[in-house]
Protein backbone atom coordinates (compact mmCIF):
# COMPACT_ATOMS: atom_id res chain seq x y z
CA UNK A 1 0.00 0.00 0.00
CA UNK A 2 2.73 2.24 -0.88
CA UNK A 3 1.33 4.06 -3.94
CA UNK A 4 -0.25 7.18 -3.95
CA UNK A 5 -3.12 7.45 -5.91
CA UNK A 6 -4.99 10.56 -7.33
CA UNK A 7 -6.51 12.39 -9.84
CA UNK A 8 -9.96 13.83 -10.80
CA UNK A 9 -12.60 13.46 -8.47
CA UNK A 10 -15.88 12.84 -9.00
CA UNK A 11 -18.60 14.49 -5.84
CA UNK A 12 -21.93 13.19 -5.08
CA UNK A 13 -23.60 13.84 -1.91
CA UNK A 14 -25.03 12.20 0.80
CA UNK A 15 -27.01 8.73 1.64
CA UNK A 16 -25.71 7.69 -2.44
CA UNK A 17 -27.63 4.01 -2.52
CA UNK A 18 -26.14 0.52 -4.25
CA UNK A 19 -29.86 0.81 -6.72
CA UNK A 20 -28.21 4.13 -7.85
CA UNK A 21 -24.63 2.92 -8.12
CA UNK A 22 -24.93 -0.38 -9.78
CA UNK A 23 -28.84 -0.62 -10.57
CA UNK A 24 -30.18 -4.90 -9.91
CA UNK A 25 -31.03 -5.34 -13.34
CA UNK A 26 -27.63 -5.83 -13.91
CA UNK A 27 -26.25 -7.93 -11.43
CA UNK A 28 -26.37 -10.66 -13.87
CA UNK A 29 -22.99 -9.93 -14.81
CA UNK A 30 -20.12 -9.81 -12.57
CA UNK A 31 -17.47 -8.29 -14.99
CA UNK A 32 -16.30 -5.16 -14.16
CA UNK A 33 -15.85 -3.48 -17.36
CA UNK A 34 -19.30 -4.54 -18.29
CA UNK A 35 -20.97 -3.66 -14.95
CA UNK A 36 -19.47 -0.16 -15.52
CA UNK A 37 -21.39 0.67 -18.17
CA UNK A 38 -24.54 0.85 -16.08
CA UNK A 39 -22.52 2.44 -12.53
CA UNK A 40 -24.77 5.09 -12.01
CA UNK A 41 -27.24 4.79 -14.77
CA UNK A 42 -29.89 6.49 -12.84
CA UNK A 43 -28.47 9.70 -12.42
CA UNK A 44 -28.04 9.74 -16.46
CA UNK A 45 -25.41 10.08 -19.18
CA UNK A 46 -23.70 12.91 -18.30
CA UNK A 47 -22.74 12.17 -14.82
CA UNK A 48 -21.91 8.53 -16.23
CA UNK A 49 -19.65 10.13 -18.78
CA UNK A 50 -18.15 12.42 -15.56
CA UNK A 51 -17.43 9.30 -14.17
CA UNK A 52 -15.17 7.60 -16.55
CA UNK A 53 -13.07 9.86 -16.62
CA UNK A 54 -12.42 10.35 -12.91
CA UNK A 55 -10.11 8.41 -10.67
CA UNK A 56 -11.45 9.02 -7.36
CA UNK A 57 -14.70 9.15 -6.07
CA UNK A 58 -15.97 11.17 -3.71
CA UNK A 59 -19.02 11.09 -1.81
CA UNK A 60 -20.95 12.42 1.50
CA UNK A 61 -22.92 10.65 4.14
CA UNK A 62 -23.54 7.11 4.23
CA UNK A 63 -21.89 6.08 0.81
CA UNK A 64 -23.10 2.91 -0.89
CA UNK A 65 -26.05 2.13 1.36
CA UNK A 66 -28.62 -0.30 0.82
CA UNK A 67 -27.78 -3.97 -0.65
CA UNK A 68 -25.15 -5.90 -0.32
CA UNK A 69 -24.59 -6.06 -3.35
CA UNK A 70 -20.52 -6.44 -3.95
CA UNK A 71 -20.65 -5.27 -7.94
CA UNK A 72 -21.14 -1.33 -6.49
CA UNK A 73 -17.35 -1.74 -5.49
CA UNK A 74 -16.05 -3.32 -8.34
CA UNK A 75 -18.19 -1.69 -11.18
CA UNK A 76 -16.57 1.66 -9.56
CA UNK A 77 -13.15 -0.87 -10.61
CA UNK A 78 -14.31 -1.23 -14.00
CA UNK A 79 -15.02 2.46 -14.80
CA UNK A 80 -11.90 3.01 -13.53
CA UNK A 81 -11.81 4.56 -10.23
CA UNK A 82 -8.70 3.60 -7.97
CA UNK A 83 -10.25 4.93 -4.33
CA UNK A 84 -13.06 6.31 -2.81
CA UNK A 85 -12.82 9.23 -0.07
CA UNK A 86 -16.37 9.50 1.93
CA UNK A 87 -17.77 11.40 4.94
CA UNK A 88 -18.92 7.33 6.09
CA UNK A 89 -19.74 4.45 4.35
CA UNK A 90 -22.04 1.58 4.69
CA UNK A 91 -20.73 -1.28 6.23
CA UNK A 92 -21.19 -3.64 3.35
CA UNK A 93 -19.86 -1.35 0.61
CA UNK A 94 -17.13 -0.85 2.61
CA UNK A 95 -16.22 -4.40 3.49
CA UNK A 96 -17.04 -4.88 -0.59
CA UNK A 97 -14.21 -2.58 -1.16
CA UNK A 98 -11.45 -3.44 1.00
CA UNK A 99 -12.49 -7.06 -0.45
CA UNK A 100 -12.49 -6.06 -3.68
CA UNK A 101 -9.06 -4.42 -3.50
CA UNK A 102 -10.48 -0.65 -3.51
CA UNK A 103 -9.13 1.47 -1.26
CA UNK A 104 -12.15 2.98 0.73
CA UNK A 105 -11.21 6.02 2.92
CA UNK A 106 -13.13 8.05 5.38
CA UNK A 107 -12.21 11.70 5.88
CA UNK A 108 -15.12 13.82 6.66
CA UNK A 109 -12.87 17.07 6.34
CA UNK A 110 -11.53 16.12 2.71
CA UNK A 111 -14.76 15.07 1.50
CA UNK A 112 -16.57 18.44 2.20
CA UNK A 113 -13.82 20.54 0.75
CA UNK A 114 -13.63 18.72 -2.53
CA UNK A 115 -14.98 20.35 -5.61
CA UNK A 116 -16.61 18.26 -7.91
CA UNK A 117 -13.99 17.69 -11.37
CA UNK A 118 -11.17 19.08 -8.84
CA UNK A 119 -7.97 16.93 -8.37
CA UNK A 120 -7.02 14.72 -5.87
CA UNK A 121 -4.34 12.81 -3.74
CA UNK A 122 -4.17 10.28 -1.42
CA UNK A 123 -1.63 8.43 0.44
CA UNK A 124 -2.61 5.37 1.79
CA UNK A 125 0.63 4.37 3.47
CA UNK A 126 0.64 8.29 5.46
CA UNK A 127 -2.76 8.22 5.65
CA UNK A 128 -2.82 11.99 3.87
CA UNK A 129 -5.13 13.50 1.50
CA UNK A 130 -3.67 16.30 -0.71
CA UNK A 131 -7.05 18.05 -1.67
CA UNK A 132 -8.05 21.92 -2.86
CA UNK A 133 -4.57 22.93 -1.48
CA UNK A 134 -5.41 21.73 1.97
CA UNK A 135 -3.99 18.56 3.64
CA UNK A 136 -5.76 16.24 5.76
CA UNK A 137 -5.30 13.19 7.56
CA UNK A 138 -7.27 10.01 7.75
CA UNK A 139 -6.79 6.64 10.17
CA UNK A 140 -4.43 3.85 8.47
CA UNK A 141 -6.39 0.59 8.30
CA UNK A 142 -6.17 -2.00 11.09
CA UNK A 143 -2.77 -4.76 9.51
CA UNK A 144 -5.20 -7.24 8.47
CA UNK A 145 -6.97 -5.04 6.16
CA UNK A 146 -3.94 -3.52 5.01
CA UNK A 147 -3.03 -7.46 3.48
CA UNK A 148 -6.09 -7.57 1.56
CA UNK A 149 -5.75 -4.44 -0.04
CA UNK A 150 -2.66 -5.13 -1.07
CA UNK A 151 -2.49 -8.36 -2.37
CA UNK A 152 -5.65 -7.02 -4.15
CA UNK A 153 -8.76 -7.98 -2.95
CA UNK A 154 -9.97 -10.99 -0.62
CA UNK A 155 -10.17 -13.24 -3.09
CA UNK A 156 -6.19 -12.96 -3.92
CA UNK A 157 -5.26 -12.77 -0.54
CA UNK A 158 -6.93 -15.80 0.48
CA UNK A 159 -5.41 -17.22 -2.89
CA UNK A 160 -1.96 -16.20 -2.03
CA UNK A 161 -1.86 -16.91 1.75
CA UNK A 162 -4.74 -18.62 3.53
CA UNK A 163 -5.07 -21.77 1.15
CA UNK A 164 -1.22 -22.56 0.72
CA UNK A 165 -1.43 -22.74 4.74
CA UNK A 166 -4.49 -24.34 4.93
CA UNK A 167 -2.61 -26.84 2.76
CA UNK A 168 0.23 -27.15 4.57
CA UNK A 169 -0.95 -27.92 7.75
CA UNK A 170 -3.18 -30.60 6.26
CA UNK A 171 -0.24 -32.17 5.44
CA UNK B 1 -19.20 -4.17 32.71
CA UNK B 2 -21.36 -6.47 31.19
CA UNK B 3 -21.49 -7.41 27.82
CA UNK B 4 -24.08 -6.64 24.15
CA UNK B 5 -25.10 -9.42 22.55
CA UNK B 6 -23.20 -9.06 19.66
CA UNK B 7 -19.96 -8.99 21.92
CA UNK B 8 -21.13 -12.54 23.19
CA UNK B 9 -22.14 -13.46 19.88
CA UNK B 10 -19.05 -12.55 18.44
CA UNK B 11 -16.46 -13.91 20.76
CA UNK B 12 -17.90 -17.06 20.98
CA UNK B 13 -18.06 -17.05 16.63
CA UNK B 14 -14.02 -16.70 17.34
CA UNK B 15 -13.94 -18.68 20.10
CA UNK B 16 -12.43 -16.05 22.07
CA UNK B 17 -13.11 -15.61 25.82
CA UNK B 18 -14.17 -11.79 25.16
CA UNK B 19 -14.02 -9.00 22.72
CA UNK B 20 -14.56 -5.51 22.45
CA UNK B 21 -15.90 -2.83 20.48
CA UNK B 22 -13.83 -1.82 17.40
CA UNK B 23 -11.60 -4.98 17.40
CA UNK B 24 -11.29 -7.53 14.10
CA UNK B 25 -12.11 -11.11 15.01
CA UNK B 26 -11.83 -13.63 12.87
CA UNK B 27 -14.80 -15.45 13.06
CA UNK B 28 -15.93 -18.65 11.85
CA UNK B 29 -20.34 -18.02 11.01
CA UNK B 30 -22.26 -21.38 12.38
CA UNK B 31 -24.39 -20.87 8.64
CA UNK B 32 -23.68 -19.42 5.30
CA UNK B 33 -26.64 -18.34 3.02
CA UNK B 34 -26.10 -17.47 -0.26
CA UNK B 35 -29.47 -16.74 -3.04
CA UNK B 36 -28.89 -16.43 -6.93
CA UNK B 37 -26.34 -15.16 -6.22
CA UNK B 38 -24.58 -18.55 -5.56
CA UNK B 39 -23.48 -18.96 -9.07
CA UNK B 40 -20.99 -15.77 -8.39
CA UNK B 41 -19.63 -17.60 -5.37
CA UNK B 42 -19.09 -20.81 -7.47
CA UNK B 43 -17.69 -18.84 -10.18
CA UNK B 44 -15.08 -17.43 -7.48
CA UNK B 45 -14.45 -20.51 -6.19
CA UNK B 46 -12.97 -21.55 -9.60
CA UNK B 47 -11.09 -18.37 -9.20
CA UNK B 48 -9.66 -19.15 -6.02
CA UNK B 49 -8.38 -22.61 -7.61
CA UNK B 50 -10.00 -24.95 -4.83
CA UNK B 51 -13.08 -27.13 -4.80
CA UNK B 52 -12.56 -28.05 -1.14
CA UNK B 53 -15.42 -26.45 1.32
CA UNK B 54 -14.90 -26.32 5.17
CA UNK B 55 -18.21 -27.53 6.23
CA UNK B 56 -20.96 -28.58 3.87
CA UNK B 57 -23.30 -28.00 6.25
CA UNK B 58 -23.07 -24.72 6.67
CA UNK B 59 -24.08 -23.61 3.51
CA UNK B 60 -27.52 -23.15 3.06
CA UNK B 61 -28.72 -21.80 -0.61
CA UNK B 62 -31.80 -20.87 -1.89
CA UNK B 63 -32.87 -19.68 -5.01
CA UNK B 64 -34.52 -16.22 -4.72
CA UNK B 65 -34.11 -13.13 -6.10
CA UNK B 66 -35.20 -14.36 -9.66
CA UNK B 67 -37.67 -16.87 -9.69
CA UNK B 68 -38.42 -18.66 -11.68
CA UNK B 69 -35.86 -18.15 -14.24
CA UNK B 70 -36.83 -14.88 -16.82
CA UNK B 71 -33.68 -15.50 -19.32
CA UNK B 72 -31.76 -18.38 -20.76
CA UNK B 73 -28.69 -17.09 -18.96
CA UNK B 74 -30.48 -16.92 -15.71
CA UNK B 75 -31.94 -20.22 -15.77
CA UNK B 76 -27.86 -21.14 -16.77
CA UNK B 77 -27.02 -19.78 -13.24
CA UNK B 78 -29.55 -21.77 -11.95
CA UNK B 79 -28.41 -24.89 -12.65
CA UNK B 80 -24.76 -24.03 -12.07
CA UNK B 81 -26.35 -23.53 -8.52
CA UNK B 82 -28.33 -26.50 -8.78
CA UNK B 83 -25.47 -28.98 -9.93
CA UNK B 84 -22.95 -27.92 -7.38
CA UNK B 85 -25.47 -28.20 -4.48
CA UNK B 86 -26.13 -32.30 -5.62
CA UNK B 87 -22.47 -32.64 -6.37
CA UNK B 88 -21.10 -31.06 -3.35
CA UNK B 89 -24.15 -32.76 -1.33
CA UNK B 90 -25.74 -29.23 -0.30
CA UNK B 91 -28.64 -30.52 1.90
CA UNK B 92 -29.56 -27.04 2.76
CA UNK B 93 -30.62 -26.26 -0.64
CA UNK B 94 -33.96 -24.69 -1.83
CA UNK B 95 -35.03 -23.91 -5.27
CA UNK B 96 -37.15 -21.74 -7.08
CA UNK B 97 -40.77 -22.55 -5.91
CA UNK B 98 -39.76 -22.40 -1.72
CA UNK B 99 -39.64 -18.13 -1.45
CA UNK B 100 -37.52 -15.42 0.03
CA UNK B 101 -34.59 -16.80 1.73
CA UNK B 102 -35.02 -15.19 4.76
CA UNK B 103 -38.16 -17.02 5.74
CA UNK B 104 -37.83 -20.39 3.80
CA UNK B 105 -34.70 -20.96 6.77
CA UNK B 106 -36.56 -19.99 9.00
CA UNK B 107 -39.03 -22.16 8.81
CA UNK B 108 -36.63 -25.02 8.00
CA UNK B 109 -35.41 -24.50 11.47
CA UNK B 110 -32.31 -23.56 10.31
CA UNK B 111 -31.85 -20.10 12.53
CA UNK B 112 -31.26 -21.12 16.05
CA UNK B 113 -30.33 -18.72 18.68
CA UNK B 114 -26.80 -17.40 19.30
CA UNK B 115 -25.88 -18.20 16.22
CA UNK B 116 -23.68 -16.11 13.95
CA UNK B 117 -24.70 -16.33 10.44
CA UNK B 118 -23.63 -14.51 7.09
CA UNK B 119 -25.48 -13.80 3.99
CA UNK B 120 -25.02 -12.16 0.31
CA UNK B 121 -27.90 -10.38 1.32
CA UNK B 122 -27.97 -6.77 3.27
CA UNK B 123 -31.26 -7.97 5.09
CA UNK B 124 -29.74 -10.78 7.06
CA UNK B 125 -30.56 -8.77 9.89
CA UNK B 126 -33.35 -10.76 10.49
CA UNK B 127 -31.87 -13.75 11.88
CA UNK B 128 -31.93 -11.35 14.65
CA UNK B 129 -35.95 -12.04 15.44
CA UNK B 130 -34.43 -15.96 16.58
CA UNK B 131 -31.81 -14.54 18.67
CA UNK B 132 -29.12 -15.01 16.25
CA UNK B 133 -26.57 -12.67 14.49
CA UNK B 134 -27.38 -12.00 11.07
CA UNK B 135 -25.12 -10.09 8.85
CA UNK B 136 -24.98 -9.47 5.10
CA UNK B 137 -21.86 -9.47 3.20
CA UNK B 138 -20.50 -9.62 -0.24
CA UNK B 139 -19.99 -13.16 -2.60
CA UNK B 140 -16.32 -13.16 -2.18
CA UNK B 141 -17.16 -12.87 1.34
CA UNK B 142 -19.73 -15.71 1.32
CA UNK B 143 -17.17 -17.81 -0.81
CA UNK B 144 -14.25 -17.27 1.58
CA UNK B 145 -16.45 -18.44 4.23
CA UNK B 146 -16.94 -21.01 1.97
CA UNK B 147 -13.41 -22.14 1.45
CA UNK B 148 -11.75 -21.15 4.65
CA UNK B 149 -14.64 -21.23 7.42
CA UNK B 150 -13.90 -17.46 8.63
CA UNK B 151 -14.65 -14.40 7.63
CA UNK B 152 -12.88 -10.83 9.65
CA UNK B 153 -15.15 -9.20 11.59
CA UNK B 154 -15.37 -5.78 13.26
CA UNK B 155 -16.88 -6.12 16.72
CA UNK B 156 -19.87 -3.61 16.61
CA UNK B 157 -20.81 -1.05 18.98
CA UNK B 158 -24.13 -1.47 20.00
CA UNK B 159 -27.45 0.37 20.41
CA UNK B 160 -30.41 0.09 23.06
CA UNK B 161 -33.85 0.55 21.19
CA UNK B 162 -36.03 0.11 23.98
CA UNK B 163 -40.15 0.60 22.13
CA UNK B 164 -43.08 0.68 24.63
CA UNK B 165 -46.21 -0.90 23.75
CA UNK B 166 -48.69 -1.59 23.00
CA UNK B 167 -49.14 -0.22 19.98
CA UNK B 168 -51.99 1.84 19.12
CA UNK B 169 -55.15 0.23 16.59
CA UNK B 170 -53.97 0.73 12.87
CA UNK B 171 -50.28 0.86 13.70
CA UNK B 172 -47.55 -2.09 13.39
CA UNK B 173 -43.99 -2.94 13.39
CA UNK B 174 -43.59 -1.64 10.40
CA UNK B 175 -44.84 1.75 11.70
CA UNK B 176 -42.47 1.37 14.49
CA UNK B 177 -39.63 0.98 12.53
CA UNK B 178 -40.16 3.49 9.53
CA UNK B 179 -40.93 6.20 12.59
CA UNK B 180 -37.48 4.97 13.95
CA UNK B 181 -35.29 5.52 10.82
CA UNK B 182 -36.93 8.34 9.53
CA UNK B 183 -36.03 10.15 13.60
CA UNK B 184 -32.34 8.08 13.63
CA UNK B 185 -31.65 8.46 9.25
CA UNK B 186 -30.21 5.73 7.22
CA UNK B 187 -27.14 6.01 8.59
CA UNK B 188 -28.32 6.39 12.45
CA UNK B 189 -26.99 3.14 13.88
CA UNK B 190 -23.93 2.15 10.51
CA UNK B 191 -22.26 -0.59 11.68
CA UNK B 192 -23.94 -0.98 15.03
CA UNK B 193 -25.78 -4.16 16.88
CA UNK B 194 -29.21 -2.59 17.66
CA UNK B 195 -31.21 -4.31 19.73
CA UNK B 196 -34.73 -3.93 20.90
CA UNK B 197 -35.99 -3.73 24.00
CA UNK B 198 -39.00 -2.81 25.79
CA UNK B 199 -42.31 -3.89 27.06
CA UNK B 200 -43.50 -4.16 22.83
CA UNK B 201 -40.98 -6.96 22.36
CA UNK B 202 -41.79 -8.76 25.16
CA UNK B 203 -44.94 -11.38 23.82
CA UNK B 204 -43.97 -10.13 20.50
CA UNK B 205 -44.61 -12.66 17.62
CA UNK B 206 -41.90 -13.69 15.20
CA UNK B 207 -43.44 -12.52 12.52
CA UNK B 208 -43.03 -8.33 13.77
CA UNK B 209 -39.78 -9.80 15.11
CA UNK B 210 -38.49 -9.99 12.02
CA UNK B 211 -39.64 -7.05 10.47
CA UNK B 212 -37.95 -5.15 13.63
CA UNK B 213 -34.50 -7.12 13.00
CA UNK B 214 -35.10 -6.91 8.90
CA UNK B 215 -35.68 -3.06 9.07
CA UNK B 216 -32.57 -2.51 11.25
CA UNK B 217 -30.73 -2.27 8.17
CA UNK B 218 -32.19 0.41 6.89
CA UNK B 219 -30.81 1.96 9.96
CA UNK B 220 -27.24 0.93 8.58
CA UNK B 221 -26.90 -1.68 11.55
CA UNK B 222 -24.63 -4.74 10.99
CA UNK B 223 -27.16 -6.45 12.65
CA UNK B 224 -30.79 -6.71 15.22
CA UNK B 225 -31.58 -8.93 17.89
CA UNK B 226 -34.71 -9.19 20.11
CA UNK B 227 -33.78 -11.88 22.89
CA UNK B 228 -35.25 -15.24 22.85
CA UNK B 229 -38.31 -16.08 25.11
CA UNK B 230 -40.67 -18.59 25.17
CA UNK B 231 -42.19 -17.31 22.08
CA UNK B 232 -38.87 -18.76 20.42
CA UNK B 233 -38.75 -21.33 22.32
CA UNK B 234 -42.02 -22.22 20.63
CA UNK B 235 -41.92 -20.96 17.25
CA UNK B 236 -38.36 -23.56 17.16
CA UNK B 237 -40.31 -26.61 18.82
CA UNK B 238 -42.86 -26.17 16.22
CA UNK B 239 -39.47 -26.13 13.43
CA UNK B 240 -38.80 -29.18 15.19
CA UNK B 241 -35.78 -27.57 16.81
CA UNK B 242 -35.41 -28.31 20.66
CA UNK B 243 -34.03 -26.39 23.27
CA UNK B 244 -30.73 -29.00 23.64
CA UNK B 245 -30.34 -27.61 19.73
CA UNK B 246 -29.06 -24.28 20.85
CA UNK B 247 -27.72 -21.75 23.10
CA UNK B 248 -29.40 -18.57 23.81
CA UNK B 249 -27.09 -15.55 24.21
CA UNK B 250 -28.67 -12.49 26.09
CA UNK B 251 -26.85 -9.18 26.60
CA UNK B 252 -26.03 -8.26 30.53
CA UNK B 253 -28.50 -5.81 32.12
CA UNK B 254 -24.85 -3.51 32.76
CA UNK B 255 -24.17 -4.12 29.29
CA UNK B 256 -22.48 -0.92 27.38
CA UNK B 257 -24.67 0.75 24.65
CA UNK B 258 -23.55 3.54 22.40
CA UNK B 259 -26.91 4.95 22.45
CA UNK B 260 -30.32 4.55 23.73
CA UNK B 261 -33.33 5.68 22.06
CA UNK B 262 -36.93 4.60 23.34
CA UNK B 263 -39.63 5.04 20.92
CA UNK B 264 -43.24 5.17 22.35
CA UNK B 265 -45.58 2.70 20.02
CA UNK B 266 -48.89 3.74 21.89
CA UNK B 267 -49.01 7.17 20.86
CA UNK B 268 -47.37 6.24 17.16
CA UNK B 269 -49.64 6.69 13.98
CA UNK B 270 -49.21 4.71 10.41
CA UNK B 271 -46.16 5.91 8.77
CA UNK B 272 -45.00 5.98 5.10
CA UNK B 273 -41.46 6.25 3.45
CA UNK B 274 -41.84 8.84 0.39
CA UNK B 275 -39.37 8.38 -2.69
CA UNK B 276 -36.28 7.75 -2.96
CA UNK B 277 -34.74 7.68 0.52
CA UNK B 278 -36.41 5.11 3.27
CA UNK B 279 -35.54 7.91 6.19
CA UNK B 280 -37.78 10.35 4.20
CA UNK B 281 -40.54 9.12 6.90
CA UNK B 282 -43.88 11.54 6.82
CA UNK B 283 -46.73 10.77 9.32
CA UNK B 284 -49.54 9.31 6.92
CA UNK B 285 -52.00 12.52 7.19
CA UNK B 286 -49.13 14.20 5.29
CA UNK B 287 -49.02 11.63 2.33
CA UNK B 288 -52.74 10.45 2.30
CA UNK B 289 -54.63 11.02 -1.01
CA UNK B 290 -51.52 10.60 -3.10
CA UNK B 291 -52.67 8.32 -6.04
CA UNK B 292 -51.01 5.05 -6.53
CA UNK B 293 -50.80 2.98 -10.50
CA UNK B 294 -49.95 -0.07 -7.95
CA UNK B 295 -49.75 -1.98 -4.43
CA UNK B 296 -47.39 -4.24 -3.64
CA UNK B 297 -47.36 -6.49 -0.93
CA UNK B 298 -44.60 -8.67 -0.31
CA UNK B 299 -40.47 -8.85 0.90
CA UNK B 300 -38.83 -10.63 3.58
CA UNK B 301 -40.08 -7.43 5.25
CA UNK B 302 -43.87 -7.72 4.96
CA UNK B 303 -45.20 -10.91 3.29
CA UNK B 304 -45.36 -13.19 6.04
CA UNK B 305 -48.45 -15.03 6.83
CA UNK B 306 -49.54 -12.32 9.78
CA UNK B 307 -48.66 -9.75 7.26
CA UNK B 308 -51.30 -11.52 4.49
CA UNK B 309 -54.16 -11.67 7.25
CA UNK B 310 -53.56 -8.13 8.61
CA UNK B 311 -53.79 -6.63 4.61
CA UNK B 312 -57.16 -9.43 4.27
CA UNK B 313 -58.83 -8.21 7.27
CA UNK B 314 -58.79 -4.63 5.39
CA UNK B 315 -59.39 -5.95 2.22
CA UNK B 316 -62.38 -8.00 3.06
CA UNK B 317 -65.32 -7.83 1.27
CA UNK B 318 -63.96 -5.18 -0.41
CA UNK B 319 -62.44 -4.34 -4.76
CA UNK B 320 -59.32 -2.79 -5.40
CA UNK B 321 -59.90 0.92 -6.90
CA UNK B 322 -60.15 0.53 -10.48
CA UNK B 323 -56.96 1.00 -12.53
CA UNK B 324 -54.99 -0.14 -9.55
CA UNK B 325 -52.96 -3.23 -9.68
CA UNK B 326 -52.56 -5.03 -6.37
CA UNK B 327 -49.66 -7.45 -6.51
CA UNK B 328 -49.21 -9.95 -3.53
CA UNK B 329 -46.13 -12.15 -3.34
CA UNK B 330 -46.20 -14.21 -0.36
CA UNK B 331 -42.50 -14.93 1.09
CA UNK B 332 -43.03 -18.49 1.13
CA UNK B 333 -44.58 -21.82 -0.20
CA UNK B 334 -45.37 -22.51 3.42
CA UNK B 335 -47.30 -19.07 3.46
CA UNK B 336 -49.03 -19.87 0.24
CA UNK B 337 -50.33 -22.75 1.80
CA UNK B 338 -51.38 -21.78 5.07
CA UNK B 339 -53.24 -18.73 3.22
CA UNK B 340 -55.18 -21.14 0.86
CA UNK B 341 -56.18 -23.07 3.68
CA UNK B 342 -57.90 -20.28 5.83
CA UNK B 343 -59.20 -18.61 3.36
CA UNK B 344 -56.97 -15.62 3.24
CA UNK B 345 -56.04 -16.12 -0.65
CA UNK B 346 -59.66 -16.23 -1.44
CA UNK B 347 -60.03 -12.36 -0.18
CA UNK B 348 -57.17 -11.25 -2.31
CA UNK B 349 -58.33 -13.19 -5.38
CA UNK B 350 -62.08 -11.74 -5.05
CA UNK B 351 -60.81 -8.38 -4.41
CA UNK B 352 -59.00 -8.27 -7.55
CA UNK B 353 -55.45 -9.33 -6.50
CA UNK B 354 -53.11 -10.68 -8.65
CA UNK B 355 -51.11 -13.24 -6.38
CA UNK B 356 -47.86 -14.66 -7.36
CA UNK B 357 -45.10 -17.24 -7.08
CA UNK B 358 -43.59 -17.06 -3.52
CA UNK B 359 -40.10 -14.89 -3.94
CA UNK B 360 -38.78 -11.40 -4.17
CA UNK B 361 -40.84 -10.51 -6.78
CA UNK B 362 -41.19 -6.92 -7.39
CA UNK B 363 -38.94 -6.15 -4.26
CA UNK B 364 -36.25 -7.51 -6.62
CA UNK B 365 -37.96 -5.78 -9.98
CA UNK B 366 -37.98 -9.31 -10.61
CA UNK B 367 -41.87 -8.10 -12.05
CA UNK B 368 -44.20 -5.97 -11.18
CA UNK B 369 -41.84 -3.04 -12.21
CA UNK B 370 -43.19 0.40 -13.11
CA UNK B 371 -43.39 2.40 -16.06
CA UNK B 372 -42.24 6.30 -16.38
CA UNK B 373 -44.30 8.58 -13.75
CA UNK B 374 -45.95 5.62 -11.97
CA UNK B 375 -46.38 5.47 -8.51
CA UNK B 376 -46.24 2.31 -5.89
CA UNK B 377 -47.17 1.87 -2.35
CA UNK B 378 -44.99 -1.24 -1.26
CA UNK B 379 -44.94 -2.78 2.05
CA UNK B 380 -40.96 -3.51 1.07
CA UNK B 381 -38.09 -2.07 2.72
CA UNK B 382 -36.36 0.06 0.08
CA UNK B 383 -38.07 3.07 -2.12
CA UNK B 384 -34.35 3.85 -3.84
CA UNK B 385 -34.96 4.93 -7.68
CA UNK B 386 -35.44 2.66 -10.40
CA UNK B 387 -35.50 -0.68 -7.72
CA UNK B 388 -39.01 -1.75 -9.42
CA UNK B 389 -38.97 -0.61 -13.23
CA UNK B 390 -38.48 2.97 -14.10
CA UNK B 391 -35.79 5.00 -13.09
CA UNK B 392 -38.86 8.01 -13.23
CA UNK B 393 -41.14 5.80 -11.15
CA UNK B 394 -41.78 6.55 -6.98
CA UNK B 395 -41.99 4.19 -4.23
CA UNK B 396 -43.92 5.07 -1.14
CA UNK B 397 -43.16 2.16 1.88
CA UNK B 398 -45.97 1.47 4.14
CA UNK B 399 -47.38 -1.34 6.59
CA UNK B 400 -49.82 -4.21 4.99
CA UNK B 401 -52.28 -2.54 6.60
CA UNK B 402 -51.93 0.86 4.54
CA UNK B 403 -50.91 -1.51 1.52
CA UNK B 404 -54.66 -2.71 1.99
CA UNK B 405 -56.43 0.55 2.43
CA UNK B 406 -54.77 1.95 -0.46
CA UNK B 407 -55.55 -0.40 -2.59
CA UNK B 408 -59.21 0.12 -2.10
CA UNK B 409 -59.04 3.18 -2.43
CA UNK B 410 -56.38 4.14 -5.03
CA UNK B 411 -54.83 6.87 -3.11
CA UNK B 412 -52.78 6.83 0.58
CA UNK B 413 -54.82 6.13 2.83
CA UNK B 414 -55.30 5.62 6.34
CA UNK B 415 -56.28 1.76 7.59
CA UNK B 416 -57.47 3.09 10.39
CA UNK B 417 -60.50 4.59 8.28
CA UNK B 418 -61.68 1.13 7.32
CA UNK B 419 -60.99 -0.13 11.12
CA UNK B 420 -63.75 2.16 12.37
CA UNK B 421 -66.56 1.82 10.33
CA UNK B 422 -66.44 -2.42 11.45
S1 LIG C 1 -37.58 -9.63 -0.55
FE1 LIG C 1 -36.49 -7.80 -1.20
S2 LIG C 1 -35.30 -7.16 0.56
FE2 LIG C 1 -35.96 -9.26 0.94
S3 LIG C 1 -34.28 -10.55 0.23
FE3 LIG C 1 -35.70 -10.32 -1.49
S4 LIG C 1 -34.97 -8.55 -2.67
FE4 LIG C 1 -33.96 -8.50 -0.65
Amino acid sequence: MTEKIGGKLIKFGDNVNTDVIIPGRYLVSIDPQELAKHAFEPLGPEVQKRLWVSQVVVGGKNFGCGSAREQAASCLIGAGIKAVLAKSFSRVFFRNCINTGLPAVECPEAAEVAADGGEIRIDLAQGRVDVQGKKFSFASYPESLKQILDAGGLIPYLAKYVLPQQEASKR
Amino acid sequence: MGKTFAEKALARAAGLSEVSPGEIVDAYPDLYMSHMASWRCIRTMEKLGTDKLYDVDRIAMVMDHISPAQTAKTADDQRMCREFAQKKGIKKFYDVNAGIAHIVLSEAGHIRPGMVIIGTDSHTTIYGSLGALGTGVGFSELTAAWATGKLWMKVPLSVKVVIEGPLARGVSSKDVMLKLIGDLTADGATYCSVEFHGSYTEGLSISDRMTLCNLAMELGAKNGFVRPDEVTRSYLTGRGVKPGDYSEIHPDADAAYAKTVTIDGRRLTPQIACPHAVDNVKPIEQVAGTKVNQVFIGSCANAKWEDLVEAAAILKGHKIASGVRLLVSPASKEIVERTVRDGTYSIFLEAGALITNPGCSACAGDGGVMADGEVTLSTANRNFQGRMGSYQAEIYLGSPAVAAATAIRGVITDPREFMERK
